[in-house]
This record gives structure tokens, C-alpha cells and sequence, in this order.
């Protein structure tokens, strides 16, 4: 028993020096999670704070001048121009110069005044529908901003019913409260996966795999050299991302440091066994490369991250069940945004073990069953 | 440029350009053999874009519809009820009625419900009144969506509160002012309209780089590249003969890519076809040269694909304008955006696609992207040709 770890951490030892000994290979592994986290972080953002617009105002009244002076004064919408005609307008959304049109047409004013209602044609550039539909709702909290203040300065009812909303967890509905937490399992999984991956598939290429099964070491301890030292860089991956998260941009924390780890040590577990099944699979490092980045754009795309679990088609929602990345973005945003334990992660912990464990066992099995 | 040993026996002027084109023309010949040969790299240029594109497509989605919602019904009445056939008549919601907040709550923190409706007990009476509450409570953790439910529920409720007080006989309009709303080039308001596009440009992107870049690392690991500088063939020839086949093959991925989208995800092709696909040989090129450069410069596989992967596909997601907003980042962001070809493409793709001909917008992107061919054909050049000596 002893031995065995002996040997295993012999095992370790080389393959961290071998992977960590080229100062090119060290830095690719270290640099990259941090900087990318910096930089994802600021751009990985469904909210917008700089909407520039154009005006096509056909009433010329005071009115008109107050309802576009509440869009200026939001800070977020940016007046690109006052246009003359439509075709002006339609330059202006075709070129990308503006994201919306405001079209005040010329019986605004005299229609605010008699109480009809008035209306303002608001056009939103639809070639990235989800911007223009959050551009549109800033808009129409200006607009009911306005109305609220124009009921008021003309003795009018209110609407009948109003709509109060609140968020849970996440009370102003920023974007990057959720995106930040779901970037660390991300930025962790892309690496460490295709460096485990590549790790046996590197010494079969380069003939020193046959080296290592004449030396003493067992299929199993050979497999658990690969994956500790994986794991090892995964983890420090890991916490890189998080201290950027915590510092840099002061993400609140609601729950447990010691849940989030339990989590993402399962998670990279997991991570490190699907890379080590890829590595079995593999006879050269390119069909490791080729494999694991197979696997990974989907575990990236279809994990929750970018776009909803639940708007996905129900036979993609079961293939999202295999995906580590799934449950690791799940369990990161549901500590940090809702201070979940680990009684309430139990959904997400036990799905993650089981994948590390098939994946090792089968990993485990393929290299017994190459060897012998 | 010419040295010794590069002019071979047999061949009067290994600079007429018969001479360049015959040399470069048996390494296309060698290299797509190659490749043929090699059921990996046809998986990764044919089959890979295919599956991507298909699991993507369905599976990416940013619209909300059939949102499970909790609602609380503190008193039933006769416009509680009326309000409640509303939402659950409505695609974009699929209302759950319970009587206690407490039964909602347990609902939302299990995620099964992504909002609660409160309808107050006093509901009926206040609406009579003109001065009715309802409360909204959504699940921030996806706060995006969060904040798209949140809209929809007051667009909903304010559309029934319209129309009912029609039905009293009470005339009501929607407000002092009424937004009317139009969203040009996606008038159905469907997410796959833009993100069908965008997926092209990511699919393409890690195509193009990863078909490239493991095959040079590879030959210099294997000093294969360097057999090949003992031969007549210059560094520049090599560098042709590796991309020619592989353009090829990234550009019959692409056509599966658009013709699933077109016709198994229904985005209409507003623009001229060959825009588009002038745009896309233009990208795939610059593609294929990161890959080329990447392996170039590092000549060792390990280091060259994950740096592939970095470069390419986290960047093509996160900062190309494919998902989000580019006018909303920080400067300091944006700058670093103009450096990435993706940015390019996701514009000139968005706008072909959905808007059509829009010179202003597809010139200045399609001047970039040839601009980004030329520097990188010359930066793998220069990096190929210092190494031999």
C-alpha cells in the first residue's frame, strides 16, 4: 500500500515536472484562467450601459423634449443624432450606428394634452434580438417613469393594476453576479480536460509509455500519477479564477468556501477522468486534441452558462446530465448567489461523483485492458 | 530568399513561376493526401461542423417561453381568475396556482418555478378601484432571463388590465404614453437568428485553427519540416501548400454549416450569397493562418493547442458581439476586440444574413479581415523562414 503511493507520488512528481518544466508550458497553463477571467468578466455581460439611439421627432414640442431628456439623463442611452426623415433613420439602425430609433410622431403632444394617448415608435436593430429586447425594456422604464410623473403633475389615475418586481439572490439583476462564479468551472474544465487528455497520448507518441509499463507500476497506479497531477493543476486553476472573482471584481459571497470547494473538487475530478478516457482512446496527441476539443465545445456551450438549461429540446437536456460543467456552473452561482449547502447541492454532488468515478473506473479499465 | 542547396538538379530556374507553381502544387497534392488519408482531420472539417451546428441550433436558445410561474392566489375572484386564464393562455408562461406564499417560496428555492405572482386578497376590490398591486418576485440566478420574465409579466398583466377594463365598459388606454415597439431584421423575435450566424463564426473559427495548427507542430516534432527545407521548396511554398487543402476543406464545412442553417433553422439569407461566402473564404483564411502561426511559433503540440483553444474559442464566444453587447464593454475590452477577426465576421454574418447589402457595414469589416490575411501569411512566413537559418 505504502509502495503503491510511492510510487504514485514518483509518478506525480515527473509529470508535473514534465509538464511544468518549460517555462512557455507553465505560463500556458497559469496565466491564462486569470487573465481570461479579467477579461471575460468585464465582457461576459447581458446588460448594457451604453444604448446609442437616434431621434426622428415630427411634434417639435415641449413634451416630446422632456420624454428624450429622460433618455438622455439615464445616462445610458447616447443621442447619436437628430434625423430628418425615415430614410435617415433607416441609415442609421442598417450602418449599426444606432441601436434604436425613437420616432415622436407630429400629434404627440396634442394627444398627450387631450388624454388620448400617444404613442412613440420605438425601432430596435433586431440583428442580436436578446440587446435590442434589453434595449427595449430600458426604454419602457423610461417610459413608464415618464407617465408616472405626467399622471401625477395632471391629477390622473394611475394604471390599474401596477406590477411590483423583485429578484431573488440577486436583487439588481446583473449579469455578471452569475456569469463571473459560472466562468470559474468553465475556465477550469478547457484546460485541465485537454491536458490530461494529451498527457498519456504525449508519451505514446514519443514511445515512453512502453517505458513505463516495463517499469514496476500497475495500470491503476500509472492512471492515478496522470490524475492527481491534473487534478493538482485544475484546482490551482481553479482558485486563480476565484480570487479574481472575490478581489477584482468583489463578487458577493453568500455561502461557504468549504461547499464551493467540495464541489469543485468533484468537479475537476470529474473533468480529469473524461480527459483520462479521451487519453485511453487515443493513439497521437492530435486525435487527443481533436477528441477533447470535441467534447468540450458542447460541455461549454450547452452547461447553462450563455444560454438557459430549460430552453433547450428535452433529448438535449438529458445529453446536458453527462456534462461535469453543467452541475459544477449550478452549484459555483447557487453558493455564491444563494448561500447554498451542501444538504441543498446534493442534486448537483452526486451526479459529478458518479461521473468521476465511471470515467476513472473506465479509464482505469482501458489501460489495463491495452496493456495486457 | 535563395540560398545554397535550394536549387535543385534538373530544374533550370527554380524561381520561374512554372517552377513555384509545380512545387507548390505537389505539396497541395502531398498534403491533401494526407489529410484524405487521415479520417480525423475529414471528421473535424465535414462531420464536426455539421454536429456542431445541429446540437448548437437546437440547443442554444435565448428565448423565453413557457416560464414556470408560481402564483398565489390569496383570494379567488372573479379578475383574479380572469387574470390567471390570461397568463396560462399566453405561450410565454405556464402559471401553477398555490394558496400559500410559503408553498411558492418552497417552489422557487427547488428551482421549480423560475417566478411567483402574488394576486393580493384585496385584488378584486383595489381593481375596481383603478389602483390594483400584483408582485412579481423572480429567480435571479439567471439574470437575463430574470429580467426578460419581469418584463413580460407586467407586459402581460398591463395588456389584461387594458383589455378588461375595455370589457367594464370603463375606457382605459394603456397609459399617457404608449410604447410601440419593432424590431427591424427579426421582426419574429427569434434568438436563433442570431445565434445561428454566430455559431457559424465559431465553428468556423476552431475549424480553421485547429485543422492547421496541430499539422505544423506536428512535422516540426517529428523534424519533418526540416526534410522538407533540404528540398527545393521555399518557406512561403510550404506554408501554401499546407493551407490550400485544408481551405478547402473548412470551406465545404462552412457551405454544410449555412445550408443547415437556412434550411433546418429557417434564418433567412437577406444578402447576396456570394457576400457571404466571399466574407466566410475571408475568414476562413484568417482561420486557418492563427492555426498556421500558432504551430509556427511554438512547433510543439501540447503548447500549440491549448493556446488554439485560448485564442480562438473562448475569445470567438465572449468577445466577438456573437452573445454580447460589444458598445457595453469597457474600453480597455473593446480595444482588445478590434484585435480579434472574430468580431469581423460575427458582424459581417449578422448583417448578411438578416439585413442584407449594407456596404457601409460589410466594407470596412471585409477590409479588416483581408488586411488580417496579408499580416498573418507574412508574420508565419517570417516565423517559418527564421527558423531554417
Amino acid at each position: 500500500m505504502l509502495e503503491s503511493l510511492l510510487r504514485i507520488l514518483a509518478l506525480t512528481r515527473k509529470e508535473l515536472l514534465a509538464v511544468l518544466k518549460d517555462r512557455r508550458a507553465r505560463n500556458s497553463l497559469l496565466l491564462p484562467p486569470i487573465l481570461q477571467c479579467l477579461l471575460f468578466g468585464y465582457a461576459a455581460t447581458y446588460d448594457l450601459n451604453h444604448v446609442p439611439y437616434v431621434v426622428l421627432d415630427s411634434s417639435h414640442s415641449v413634451a416630446a423634449q422632456d420624454l428624450l431628456g429622460r433618455f438622455d439623463g439615464t445616462g445610458l442611452f447616447e443621442r447619436v443624432a437628430d434625423l430628418g426623415t425615415q430614410a435617415q433613420v433607416r441609415d442609421a439602425v442598417d450602418d449599426r450606428r444606432a441601436l434604436l430609433a425613437i420616432e415622436i410622431p407630429q400629434d404627440f403632444a396634442r394627444r398627450l394634452q387631450e388624454g388620448a394617448g400617444a404613442d412613440v415608435q420605438i425601432i430596435a436593430d433586431g440583428r442580436n434580438s436578446n440587446t435590442a429586447g434589453t434595449a427595449l425594456g430600458y426604454a419602457q422604464s423610461v417610459v413608464d417613469d415618464f407617465n408616472d410623473r405626467w399622471r401625477a403633475d395632471h391629477d390622473q389615475p394611475g394604471p390599474p393594476v401596477t406590477v411590483e418586481a423583485r429578484a431573488w439572490y440577486n436583487p439588481d439583476l446583473q449579469t455578471r453576479w452569475n456569469m463571473i462564479p459560472g466562468l470559474i468551472g468553465t475556465l477550469t474544465m478547457i484546460q485541465t480536460l485537454m491536458l490530461t487528455a494529451m498527457s498519456v497520448a504525449r508519451e505514446r507518441e514519443q514511445g515512453t509509455f512502453d517505458q513505463l509499463l516495463v517499469t514496476p507500476f500497475r495500470p491503476a497506479e500509472i492512471m492515478a500519477g496522470k490524475a492527481f497531477p491534473s487534478m493538482l493543476i485544475g484546482m490551482i486553476q481553479a482558485t486563480g479564477v476565484l480570487l479574481v472573482a472575490q478581489l477584482w471584481f468583489r463578487i458577493p459571497f453568500q455561502g461557504s468556501f468549504l461547499t464551493l470547494y467540495c464541489g469543485l473538487t468533484l468537479f475537476v475530478l470529474a473533468a480529469v477522468g473524461t480527459g483520462l478516457v479521451v487519453s485511453a482512446l487515443c493513439q497521437t496527441m492530435q486525435q487527443a486534441m481533436l477528441f477533447s476539443f470535441v467534447i468540450i465545445m458542447p460541455f461549454a456551450l450547452l452547461s447553462g452558462l450563455t444560454t438557459p438549461l430549460s430552453n433547450m429540446p428535452l433529448s438535449l437536456q438529458y445529453f446536458t446530465f453527462i456534462n461535469p460543467l453543467r452541475y459544477a456552473i449550478d452549484i459555483a452561482q447557487r453558493v455564491y448567489l444563494e448561500g447554498a449547502g451542501l444538504g441543498v447541492l446534493m442534486p448537483d454532488l452526486w451526479p459529478l461523483a458518479l461521473i468521476a468515478a465511471v470515467t476513472l473506473a473506465a479509464a482505469s479499465w482501458m489501460f489495463k485492458h491495452r496493456l495486457q | 530568399m535563395s540560398g545554397p542547396g535550394m536549387s535543385g538538379p534538373g530544374m533550370s530556374d527554380p524561381d520561374s513561376a512554372r517552377a513555384k507553381l509545380r512545387r507548390i502544387l505537389a505539396l497541395v497534392k502531398k498534403e491533401s493526401r494526407q489529410m484524405i488519408r487521415d479520417p480525423a482531420t475529414i471528421a473535424v472539417g465535414i462531420v464536426l461542423p455539421v454536429i456542431l451546428i445541429l446540437l448548437f441550433g437546437f440547443g442554444l436558445s435565448l428565448d423565453v417561453r413557457n416560464v414556470p410561474l408560481a402564483v398565489v392566489l390569496q383570494e379567488p375572484s372573479a379578475p383574479a381568475e380572469d387574470l390567471l386564464s390570461a397568463l396560462a393562455l399566453s405561450p410565454y408562461f405556464h402559471p401553477q396556482v398555490v394558496y400559500s406564499l410559503e408553498a411558492a417560496d418552497r417552489l422557487m428555492m427547488a428551482g421549480d418555478v423560475d417566478g411567483v405572482l402574488t394576486i393580493p386578497a384585496d385584488f378584486a376590490r383595489r381593481f375596481h378601484a383603478g389602483n390594483a398591486r400584483v408582485q412579481v418576485v423572480v429567480h435571479g440566478t439567471d439574470a437575463n432571463r430574470a429580467r426578460i420574465i419581469e418584463s413580460y409579466v407586467a407586459g402581460a398583466v398591463g395588456a389584461w388590465s387594458v383589455r378588461r377594463a375595455a370589457d367594464d365598459g370603463t375606457a382605459m388606454d394603456g397609459g399617457p404614453v404608449t410604447i410601440q415597439s419593432r424590431l427591424w431584421f427579426n421582426s419574429a423575435n427569434d434568438s436563433h437568428y442570431f445565434l445561428v450566424p454566430g455559431l457559424i463564426v465559431l465553428v468556423m473559427t476552431l475549424i480553421g485553427a485547429f485543422l492547421t495548427a496541430m499539422v505544423v507542430a506536428r512535422e516540426w516534432e517529428r523534424g519533418t519540416f526540416e526534410a522538407l527545407f533540404v528540398t527545393p521548396v521555399r518557406s512561403g511554398e510550404i506554408l501554401l501548400g499546407k493551407t490550400i487543402p485544408y481551405f478547402c476543406l473548412g470551406i465545404v464545412g462552412l457551405l454544410l454549416c449555412v445550408a443547415a442553417g437556412k434550411f433546418l433553422f429557417h434564418v433567412p439569407i437577406v444578402g447576396a450569397l456570394a457576400v457571404l461566402l466571399g466574407a466566410s473564404m475571408l475568414y476562413v483564411l484568417v482561420a486557418l493562418g492563427v492555426g498556421l502561426l500558432i504551430s509556427s511559433y511554438f512547433k510543439n503540440q501540447l503548447v500549440a493547442s491549448q493556446l488554439t483553444m485560448l485564442a480562438t474559442f473562448m475569445p470567438a464566444l465572449m468577445l466577438s458581439g456573437f452573445l454580447f453587447d460589444l458598445r457595453s464593454m469597457p474600453v480597455g475590452i473593446r480595444v482588445i476586440t478590434y484585435l480579434l477577426p472574430a468580431r469581423y465576421y460575427v458582424a459581417l454574418l449578422q448583417t448578411v444574413f438578416l439585413a442584407g447589402d449594407i456596404w457601409p457595414v460589410i466594407l470596412p469589416n471585409a477590409a479588416v479581415l483581408a488586411l488580417m490575411v496579408a499580416l498573418l501569411g507574412y508574420a508565419s512566413r517570417a516565423v517559418t523562414h527564421k527558423r531554417i537559418g
